[in-house]
């Protein structure tokens, strides 16, 4: 019985508003402008940093990766023509940092050369990474044909090779290409798999590129040594490196930053000059995510502006309307409606336009990103928080501004407002 | 205008009620309004008393303060000094929302411009204070259902009140301040903005009200409306000038 009241109500309210269709239609504007500006301006805010989001978990958030870097001292030593360069991690960084830390999962050693890979009458330079099996473990992407590197391949005779989607798809392998022989620099591989690759972008690099060739660790290094020589514009350089980069999987993400901190010690003591980088996609993600909360608090607040001029409105209509029916204020008053009876009646009546207001302008809202997905092909997510937000959002504007308004009303001396006209 | 309150005894405290218990009794009651610094005393010690099934006309010239006494008897302001009592409750030291309630519960107001709401139908016009006395939906619809019958309504209970003429209007209105079973029913000039033939058969419908036993009190300056009541209260500056039997 008590819900019907509630019911009740509701329905007078909407046949009271129902009386000036295009004022209440009007002030109903306001707020579905405002509501779908709040839903579309945080779905775009999601949209932009999802894709981000998405790509820094891709590089695992309990990975550490180590890079070499040229030290700073070495590439302004340019006068000289012909020179070796030694820098970088080392075997023996990647089995310390192996067997000292504790937290630490795995580590997986990463040598990169640049070869010219040759499969029947196509050739492309390929970026050949020697690295462990465990790479694949670190870096999952799809199997399209074949399979993985794997132990067998560390004591094979054969050479084996997997290779990307995109270089497979430049030297015409296909699945029939699985067992085929890749030239790759003097050596001979044979095809064991073709694996989708992710490219980087915006910033975020993923470990791997278009036209890898992968091969196990200790076959690059027997076939193309740690020398890499470098020929340009009539200079020779040569350099030293042993490992271009470790990746470092951690037990767990709690002991992630502390990990971190304890190889750059590390690093720190064995090398002499700051050879290598130490990134924490975990650090990164952390950093995107509050990056993001700020871009959705920036938008948001736009939004509510747009919102807050909405409520105004309402209140503004709200206002003429008790001026309005001051008389009928004045009448349920002598009938014996008490002051709170007259507080709800409006309350009810701002509620009911806010929240249709507000349900329409969810609607736009949710409308509004998938066009602008469509158009300017900008991704856009709606979240279930930013409606829930948002719905909420609209019943207070309707409570906030119904409440003077009201009041106001409430507040009439009946008598007075009996002699109004 | 400006008598000091209670300064002389009025005359004919009360009219006499066939013997039966007064419905509603003023005794001294005063009303000094406060305009900037003078002080306006609308009503200076009035003494009155309403017999239950009793129909009064409360007359006099404009100022002398029966607007004032009516809305004291209605309950929508407070006397200055003074007590009231409806229904042996002394209701002249009450609150707000304890007013509300008494004129919720004891009192029906009929006015001179009807004062119906234009966006409710006639059957919520007249459902309108059993709304707010929290009644069942379907009790109420059926309860306007006899009521706008008693007033001759019956068939335009879903009209709005821009639909109906004036007559029918103050009919919707009368249905309305009987739906509470009021203690006293207040009007307020209730022929003010009829035709002279409409306005009688309002009255005929007041003075049958009255005869099944409704206690009326009824504002107006009119004579010959004024004879439909029993007893006529003359009221000059403040105060209680004479009653007419």
């Amino acid at each position: 019985m008590h819900q019907s009241r509630v019911a009740r109500n509701i329905r007078l309210g909407i046949k009271t508003l129902l009386l000036h269709k295009l004022r209440s239609f009007l002030t109903t504007l306001g707020v579905v402008f405002g509501v779908g500006s709040v839903v579309a301006m945080l779905a775009v805010g999601e949209g932009a940093s999802a894709e981000a989001l998405e790509r820094i978990r891709k590089l695992g958030s309990d990975n550490i990766i180590l890079d070499s870097v040229k030290a700073t001292e070495d590439v302004q030593s340019g006068s000289v023509r012909s020179r070796i360069s030694i820098y970088g991690l080392t075997y023996d960084d990647q089995d310390r940092i192996g067997r000292t830390f504790e937290a630490v999962k795995r580590t997986v050693p990463v040598k990169l050369v640049r070869k010219e890979g040759r499969l029947g009458d196509r050739t492309l330079e390929v970026r050949v990474v020697g690295t462990s099996p465990d790479w694949f473990d670190l870096v999952r992407r799809e199997v399209i044909a074949g399979r993985l590197l794997g132990a067998e391949d560390e004591h094979g005779s054969t050479n084996a090779v997997v290779l990307t989607e995109y270089g497979a798809r430049r030297l015409l392998a296909t699945a029939n290409s699985i067992g085929q022989t890749l030239r790759i620099g003097s050596g001979y591989f044979q095809v064991v798999g073709i694996v989708r690759n992710e490219v980087s972008s915006e910033g975020v690099q993923v470990p791997d590129e278009e036209v890898d060739a992968y091969i196990p660790i200790h076959v690059a290094r027997g076939m193309f040594g740690d020398y890499v020589v470098r020929r340009s514009s009539g200079s020779r350089e040569q350099e030293f490196v042993e490992l271009h980069q470790i990746i470092v999987q951690v037990r767990s993400t709690e002991e992630v930053a502390a990990t971190a901190a304890g190889i750059e010690a590390m690093l720190a003591r064995f090398h002499k000059k700051v050879d290598y980088k130490v990134r924490v996609p975990l650090a990164l993600l952390r950093s995107a995510e509050a990056t993001k909360r700020t871009f959705n608090i920036v938008l948001g607040s736009i939004a509510g502006i747009s919102l807050l001029v909405g409520g105004i409105g309402i209140m503004n209509i709200m206002l003429a309307s008790v001026t309005e029916r001051t008389r009928e204020i004045g009448v349920r008053r002598a009938i014996g409606a008490k002051r709170g009876q007259i507080i709800s009646q409006f309350l009810i009546e701002t509620v009911v336009l806010s929240s249709v207001g507000g349900a329409i302008g969810i609607g736009v809202g949710a409308l509004i990103p998938w066009l602008i997905t469509l158009f300017a092909g900008m991704p856009t997510v709606v979240t279930a928080y930013s409606i829930i937000l948002s719905a909420g959002i609209s019943l207070a504007v309707g409570l906030v501004f119904g409440l003077y308004p009201a009041v106001r009303a409430a507040n009439l001396d009946p008598i007075e407002a009996l002699r109004h006209e | 205008m400006n008598a000091p309150p209670g300064a002389r005894p009025p005359r004919g405290a009360a009219p006499a009620g066939q013997g039966a218990a007064a419905v509603v009794s003023l005794r001294q009651v005063a009303k000094v309004y406060r305009m900037g610094e003078a002080e306006v005393c609308a009503l200076a010690g009035v003494s009155l008393e309403f017999a239950a099934g009793s129909f009064t006309a409360i007359m006099g010239p404009s100022g002398s303060g029966k607007s004032t006494l009516l809305n004291l008897l209605g309950c929508l302001d407070r006397p200055t000094a003074g007590s009231y009592f409806i229904a042996g409750e002394d209701v002249s030291r009450l609150d707000d929302d304890e007013l509300s309630e008494i004129r919720l519960r004891k009192i029906g107001f009929v006015f001179q411009s009807f004062n119906l709401i234009a966006q409710l139908s006639v059957r919520e016009n007249i459902e309108l204070p059993l709304y707010y006395q929290g009644w069942p939906h379907a009790e109420s619809m059926k309860r306007a259902e006899e009521l706008a019958g008693i007033v001759g309504l019956g068939g335009r209970l879903e009209h709005r009140p821009n639909q109906l003429s004036g007559g029918q209007q103050q009919r919707v209105a009368v249905a309305r301040a009987l739906a509470n079973d009021p203690e006293v029913l207040l009007a307020d000039e209730p022929t003010g903005n009829l035709d002279s033939a409409t306005g009688v058969q309002i009255m005929d419908l007041l003075r049958g009200l009255n005869e099944q036993g409704k206690t009326i009190v009824m504002v107006t300056h009119e004579p010959n409306i004024a004879a439909y009541a029993a007893q006529r209260v003359h009221m000059l500056d403040g105060r209680v000038d004479r009653i007419e039997e």
